[in-house]
């Protein structure tokens, strides 16, 4: 999933201080797992604001609704009837919902709710960690399922450096050198073997370093 | 035992404090609440295991939230205590009275009343 984390309330009342009409827009996907903006988060956010308003002495209405997702057509267009009444929105979808809301509703000024952090999973209630950086070319096959794109801090392809110690990075807060872990898999999978191949020069070009990236299915594509 | 406790508090049952939700007591002061206490069993004694412990999260969370929002984080606040502990509660619930008594009314309250007028 996508892991966001919440923005802190100060930088949102900063964005929509000045509008009389706000919608906070909830999104029902990944940041409703990772907690951060699913209805639950929408309602937390649209209450605490409302207080401070009228904390404040002004009359700011905000009103709340969680879509399916934010990032297809489809549950975007639900809001179409609605948005025209409101001078901002405060999206905590993840960047990628707040850009094609602001790129489909062109007039209405709509501002992040969450911090876009990265693709990853949850280890434990409260815990994510990142495991793809989302380069365009699955190296994964090669490497016993371990990414050294995201999870080693220097993406080495062809073993670890001499920073690895005890099976931890030397970038300290705890996190495990990848290639510490890809090669406890393969030797657990019987296929330490890989591990002698050299890997071949990755194509980065298909990774975000080629500019804004696009997938065309023409057979799916209507 | 028909032990007396002030007659402003109103009670709100859940069927274990791990119901709270942050929310649940954000709406009570957007409502106009003055104060909100949760009342959970010992630390140690959920039936569910950490329905208390969760609990207690949510209102440091809670407290958090009411700070920055100008109401203040002191209006919350949680007990533990277990369910032979009549007396206890009842000192609670007098204790919790004096202490939002002498914080005021809940700020918005007034303002809410002014808008409306």
């Amino acid at each position: 999933m996508i892991v966001a984390d919440r923005k802190p309330i100060e930088e949102i009342i900063e964005y929509i201080k000045d509008a009389n009409k706000v919608l906070i827009v909830g999104c029902n996907e990944c940041v409703t797992v990772c907690e951060a903006g699913g209805k639950k988060e929408v309602g937390v956010l649209a209450s605490a604001l409302r207080m401070y308003f009228m904390n404040q002495g002004k009359d700011i209405k905000i009103d709340e609704v969680t879509l399916e997702r934010q990032c297809d057509h489809e549950y975007l267009e639900e809001i179409r009837n609605i948005i025209d009444q409101y001078q901002a929105v405060v999206s905590l979808a993840c960047g990628v919902g707040v850009q094609f809301m602001s790129e489909k509703y062109f007039q209405t000024p709509v501002f992040p709710g969450v911090n876009t952090c990265f693709m990853g999973v949850t280890e434990e209630r409260g815990v994510w960690s990142e495991r793809c950086q989302g380069c365009g070319q699955c190296i994964l096959a090669t490497t016993g399922g371990i990414c050294p794109v995201s999870r080693c801090a220097k993406r080495l392809f062809n073993g670890p450096c001499g920073g690895s110690s005890k099976g931890m990075c030397e970038i300290g807060g705890e996190v495990p050198c990848a290639w510490q872990i890809i090669i406890d898999r393969l030797t657990a999978l019987g296929r330490l073997d890989d591990y002698e191949k050299l890997a071949p020069i990755k194509d980065w070009s298909k990774e975000r370093a080629g500019g804004p990236r696009k997938v065309v299915r023409e057979d799916v594509r209507q | 035992m028909r032990l007396r406790y002030p007659d402003t508090i109103r009670i709100v049952r859940v069927p274990c404090t791990g119901k709270v939700d942050i929310v649940h007591i954000l709406r009570s002061f957007e409502k106009g609440a003055d104060g909100v206490y949760v009342v959970g069993c010992m630390e140690g004694d959920c039936r569910y295991n950490r329905g208390n412990l969760r609990a207690r999260k949510r209102v440091a969370e809670a407290r958090r939230i009411l700070d920055l929002v100008g109401i203040g984080g002191e209006r919350v606040q949680m007990f533990n205590l277990s369910s032979a502990e009549g007396p206890r509660f009842a000192q609670i619930a007098l204790e919790m009275t004096e202490k939002i008594r002498a914080l005021g009314p809940n700020p918005i309250k007034e303002k809410k009343n002014k808008m409306a007028a």
